[in-house]
C-alpha cells in the first residue's frame, strides 16, 4: 500500500548556552503571561523555563519544563563540554521529584511549556521575545513524513483495547456512540 | 491585595535569636516609596543617634526595592543601610544581582536586624520558614564559596546567597557584603561580621502582583528593547576596551600621581588579550538586558565578576597593569573586601612605609615588588594581623592610630571616606557640591543625570538637546544649550543641575533601579532609559497610587532631607563637607563656602546644613523637626533658612 505524505510543524527553541547571560528575563516573562489575568503577577517558581546556574562553574542553561515523571533517574551522566562538566539535570527538562523546578508551587502539579500557544497564540515564545541577548530563538520547520495507514490501524487499536480494559466494552461502545456526529 | 511591595518586613533579633513577619504601614510606601526611603525611616526612629555602630542596637537593613521583582527591567537593587563605623553616619550601599527579587518572592520587602549573635551564624528564609542556623563550619570561608557550599548543603541552586567573607568577620571597615558576583560596598560588611551574622539565604515561591497588569508590561517592555539595543544604557566599560579615560586621568597610588600619556594602542592590544584570553562571558542580573559583568576565571584564581572601574582600582593603587588586577580581584572579592577604598588603604600604608612614618619593623617578611606587597597587606587587613589591624580601620582612622605625621598623607577622604582617586586643576562647581554635601560617600552616588562636560560647537549641543527625553525641566536643556566652559554656569543653574542629579539617585535607591539604567547613566550620551518623565508612570502602574512627576520630586526631596536630618543628629555639620583638600589645585575658599551657603538655602537647610522647620514641615516631616528641636539641634537662631524647598520641577 501507498503511504500518504504529510506535512507537520516542528517547533523548535534553540538555546546557545554561551549567549546567556543569567538576567532570568524568560522567567520573569513567562510567569507574568501564565498569570491570571494575564501580566498581573510574577513568580518564577511558576516559570515554565527555568535558567539552571551555578556561578562558580560558569553555568548558564535554560531549559524549558516537559513532561512530569514520578520518579526520579537512577542514576546520572555527567558531560565534559569545553571543559566544563555538566549534569545531565542541567539539561534535563523533567518535572521530576528530585528537584522543585516545574512544579506549581501551590497546587504542586506539574508545569509543562505550552509555547505560549494560548488563546490568541503569539507569534513566537514570549521567553524568545524578551531573550534580548540572544540565548533563545525560536524556529519552525515543515516536516514531510510519510503516514503509514496499518500502523495507524494497529495504534488505534491497541489505544482501544487499552479503554476496554480500563472501563468495560459497555462503557466504551456507549461513549462512542454518543460522540458528536461531524461530516 | 499589595502591589509591588509584599507588604511585610522581616525583623530578626540576633541577640534574642528570634525572628519575625511584621505587616509594614502602607502610608510609609506613599511617603517614602521602600528602599533607603523607608530604611532611613527606620534608622530614624530605631535608632538613637548617640548608638555605636557596634553596638547590638544599630540596625542591618537589607531592602528590595519598590519596583524589585516587578517586569520594570533593570529594577534589581538590594539597598543595604546601617550606621557606619568609619563615618559614625549611615552607610548607604547597594547590590544588583537577584537577591531582592527572591525576597520580595518569599513575601518581605525588607530584612531588619537587630542584636548581635554568641557566634556565627546565618539566616534562612524561605517563605515563611524563617531560621537562625549555626554557620561555624563556615568560618574563614569566601563570599562565592560560601554560597556555593550553603546551595549545596542545602540542595537547591535555585536559593539566593548574601555572604561575608573573612575581612566581614574580622570586622575590617572596608568589607564588603557579596552576592553573585556583585557586592555592596561602603562600609556595611563591617556591620554584618559584627552581628555575627556570615550569611543571609533567600528563596521565594509566591506570587508578586502588579496593579496595571496590561499597561505595566507594555511599558517595562519597550523600556527592555530599548536598553537592549541602544547604547545609552549599562556599563560601557564592559564593551569599550579604551580606557584611556581613567588611566590618563585618574591618581595613581595613593591618589598621588597622574600619567597623562599612559594609555597606548599597544598596551589597548594586550590587555584586550587578557580580557578575551580568560573571560568566560559577561552576566547581568535580574530581568536586565545588559551584560555589565565580565567573568574572568585567572589561572591559580578563584572565579571572579567584575564592572566599571573596578578593574582599574588594584593595578593602579600599585603603579602595575591589568593581569594584576586580575590576579587579586578574585583573591580580595572571596576575602569580601571593597574594591574601591582597600587598594587605597594598601597605597597609603606604603607610603607611610617610603616617608619613614612607618618603619621596615611594621611590615616583617614583606616582599619587596609592589606586586607581592598587595598580596602581603591583602592578607593582614583581612586577618587583622599586626599593622593589618591598624589599616583594617581604613586611611582616616588609620592615620590617627599611627600618628607621627601620618594624617597628612590621609589626603584623599571626605567625612572619613575614601574618595574616588581624582585629582584635577581647576574647581568645577558642581562637582564640589557634589562630593562636599553627598551622604553616600562616593561620588558615583551622586552625579550623573547632566552631562559632565559642554558639547564644543552649537550644533552638537542642539542635536543631544533634540532628543534628550530625560531632563525634568526644559531650563536643564537650556542651561546644556547655553553651556560653553565647564566652570562658566550660573551658581543657580549649578544648584539645580546638582538638585537633579541628587533626585535621580534617591529615586533609584528607593525603587530599585540600577544607575546604569538611570540615575549614573544619562550624563553619558543622555540616552538613559528611566528619567523624571517616565519612573512616574511605571511606579503607578506597579503599585497603583497616582504618582506624577511633581508627587516624585516631592517623594526625593523628603527621603533625602530626611536622610540628611538622620545625619545631622549624629554631628554632620558644614565643617565636614570638605571636598578633598588637593581634589582641585586651584581653589577659592571664598567662592566655594558661599556657592554652598547658596545651595544650603535652595535645598531648604540652614547655614550649618540642617533642615529648617518649614522645609521639614513641608515635606511632612514634622517629627523630624519636633525631634531635632527637642535635642536643641533646631534652634530659632541656628539659622537664616525659612523657605520651603526650592522645587526643581514646575
Amino acid at each position: 500500500m501507498k503511504a500518504d505524505v504529510i506535512t507537520k510543524l516542528v517547533k523548535e527553541i534553540i538555546a546557545d548556552i554561551d549567549k546567556c547571560t543569567g538576567c532570568r528575563a524568560c522567567e520573569m516573562a513567562c510567569s507574568a503571561f501564565h498569570a491570571k489575568p494575564r501580566y498581573s503577577s510574577i513568580n518564577p517558581a511558576r516559570s515554565r523555563i527555568r535558567v539552571v546556574t551555578d556561578e562558580i562553574n560558569d553555568e548558564y542553561v535554560p531549559v524549558r519544563a516537559g513532561n512530569f515523571t514520578r520518579t526520579e533517574c537512577d542514576g546520572r551522566h555527567f558531560y565534559q563540554l569545553h571543559g566544563k562538566q555538566y549534569s545531565e539535570c542541567s539539561f534535563c527538562r523533567a518535572a521530576c521529584p528530585s528537584r522543585d523546578f516545574f512544579i506549581e508551587p501551590d497546587s504542586g502539579l506539574p508545569l509543562k511549556c505550552d509555547m505560549c500557544e494560548d488563546e490568541p497564540p503569539l507569534a513566537e515564545p514570549l521567553c524568545v521575545t524578551v531573550c534580548q541577548p540572544g540565548c533563545l530563538t525560536y524556529e519552525v520547520r515543515q516536516l514531510e513524513t510519510e503516514v503509514d495507514e496499518i500502523e495507524e490501524r494497529e495504534a488505534m487499536e491497541r489505544g482501544l483495547a487499552a479503554l476496554v480494559k480500563q472501563h468495560g466494552i459497555e462503557v466504551v461502545v456507549d461513549k462512542l456512540k454518543r460522540l458528536p456526529k461531524r461530516q | 491585595m499589595k502591589y509591588a511591595e509584599t507588604g511585610f518586613s522581616l525583623e530578626v533579633d540576633l541577640s534574642l535569636g528570634r525572628t519575625e513577619k511584621v505587616e509594614s504601614d502602607p502610608r510609609d510606601t506613599a511617603l517614602y516609596l521602600g528602599g533607603q526611603g523607608i530604611a532611613a525611616k527606620i534608622l530614624f526612629e530605631r535608632v538613637p543617634p548617640d548608638t555605636d555602630p557596634f553596638s547590638p542596637d544599630n540596625l542591618l537593613i537589607f531592602s528590595a526595592g519598590l519596583l524589585v521583582g516587578t517586569p520594570a527591567p533593570g529594577a534589581n537593587r538590594t539597598v543595604v543601610n546601617t550606621f557606619s563605623p568609619q563615618t559614625n553616619l549611615m552607610s548607604h550601599s547597594l547590590f544588583g544581582g537577584f537577591f531582592g527579587a527572591e525576597l520580595k518572592f518569599a513575601g518581605y520587602d525588607r530584612i531588619i536586624i537587630r542584636g548581635k549573635a554568641p557566634d556565627l551564624v546565618y539566616l534562612y528564609i524561605h517563605n515563611d520558614q524563617v531560621e537562625i542556623r549555626d554557620a561555624t563550619h563556615l568560618r574563614g570561608k569566601g563570599t562565592t564559596e560560601t554560597q556555593d557550599l550553603l546551595k549545596k548543603e542545602l540542595k537547591d541552586q535555585r536559593v539566593q546567597v548574601a555572604a561575608i567573607g573573612l575581612a566581614g568577620e574580622s570586622r575590617v571597615y572596608m568589607a564588603s557584603i557579596d552576592h553573585n558576583h556583585a557586592s555592596a560596598s561602603r562600609g556595611v560588611g563591617v556591620i554584618m561580621g559584627d552581628k555575627r551574622l556570615k550569611a543571609i539565604v533567600v528563596r521565594g515561591t509566591r506570587d508578586l502582583n502588579v496593579a496595571r497588569p496590561a499597561e505595566m508590561f507594555e511599558l517595562a517592555r519597550a523600556l527592555h528593547k530599548k536598553m537592549g539595543e541602544g547604547d545609552g544604557n549599562g556599563d560601557w566599560m564592559a564593551v569599550d576596551e579604551d580606557d584611556s579615560f581613567h588611566h590618563n586621568h585618574f591618581a595613581w597610588g595613593n591618589a598621588r600621581t597622574r600619567r597623562k600619556n599612559f594609555w597606548s594602542d599597544e598596551l589597548q592590544e594586550r590587555w584586550t588579550k587578557w580580557k578575551y584570553d580568560h573571560m568566560d562571558r559577561q552576566t547581568g542580573c535580574f530581568n536586565c538586558p545588559k551584560k555589565c559583568r565580565n567573568v574572568i576565571n585567572w589561572p591559580g584564581r578563584p572565579r571572579f565578576g567584575y564592572k566599571c572601574f573596578g578593574k582599574d582600582t588594584y593595578h593602579m593603587a600599585a603603579f602595575l597593569e591589568l593581569d594584576f588586577t586580575y590576579e587579586i580581584l578574585g583573591v580580595a572579592q572571596e576575602y569580601g573586601l571593597d574594591s574601591y577604598s582597600t587598594p587605597q588603604v594598601i597605597a597609603f600604608a606604603l607610603e607611610l612605609l617610603e616617608a619613614g612614618i612607618l618603619s621596615d619593623k611594621d611590615f616583617p617578611e614583606m616582599p619587596a615588588d609592589s606586586r607581592g606587597r598587595f598580596f602581603y597587606l591583602l592578607e593582614k587587613i583581612v586577618r587583622r594581623e599586626g599593622i593589618g589591624d591598624v589599616l583594617a580601620d581604613s586611611v582616616s582612622h588609620a592615620a590617627k592610630r599611627i600618628g607621627n605625621g601620618a594624617e597628612a598623607y590621609d589626603h584623599n577622604t571626605t567625612k572619613k571616606f575614601e574618595q574616588l582617586p581624582i585629582k584635577l586643576g581647576k574647581l568645577n562647581p558642581a562637582y564640589f557640591l557634589m562630593i562636599a554635601t553627598g551622604e553616600k560617600m562616593s561620588i558615583t552616588q551622586i552625579e550623573g543625570s547632566f552631562p559632565q562636560d559642554p558639547l564644543p560647537t552649537q550644533e552638537e549641543r542642539e542635536a543631544f538637546v533634540s532628543k534628550w527625553e530625560a531632563p525634568p525641566d526644559e531650563k536643564f536643556k537650556q542651561y546644556f544649550l547655553n553651556w560653553k566652559k565647564r566652570d562658566d554656569i550660573s551658581d543657580q543653574a549649578t544648584c539645580e543641575i546638582v538638585d537633579w542629579n541628587e533626585a535621580m539617585h534617591y529615586i533609584d535607591d528607593a525603587t530599585g533601579l540600577c544607575g546604569f539604567v538611570s540615575s549614573f547613566r544619562g550624563q553619558f550620551g543622555g540616552g538613559v532609559a528611566y528619567h523624571m518623565n517616565n519612573i512616574p508612570q511605571m511606579v503607578s502602574h506597579a503599585t497603583g497610587m497616582d504618582l506624577d512627576k511633581e508627587r516624585l520630586w516631592k517623594t526625593f526631596q523628603r527621603i533625602r532631607t530626611l536622610v540628611r536630618a538622620v545625619n545631622v543628629r549624629r554631628g554632620l555639620r558644614r565643617k565636614d563637607e570638605r571636598p578633598p583638600e588637593d581634589h582641585w589645585a586651584v581653589r577659592n575658599e571664598q567662592y566655594e563656602q558661599e556657592l554652598l551657603s547658596k545651595y544650603y538655602e535652595f535645598k531648604g537647610w540652614n547655614s550649618e546644613g540642617i533642615p529648617s522647620r518649614q522645609t521639614l514641615e513641608a515635606l511632612d516631616l514634622a517629627y523630624v523637626a519636633e525631634d531635632l528641636e527637642r535635642r536643641g539641634i533646631l534652634t530659632a537662631d541656628a539659622g537664616v533658612a525659612v523657605r520651603e524647598p526650592a522645587a526643581a520641577v514646575k
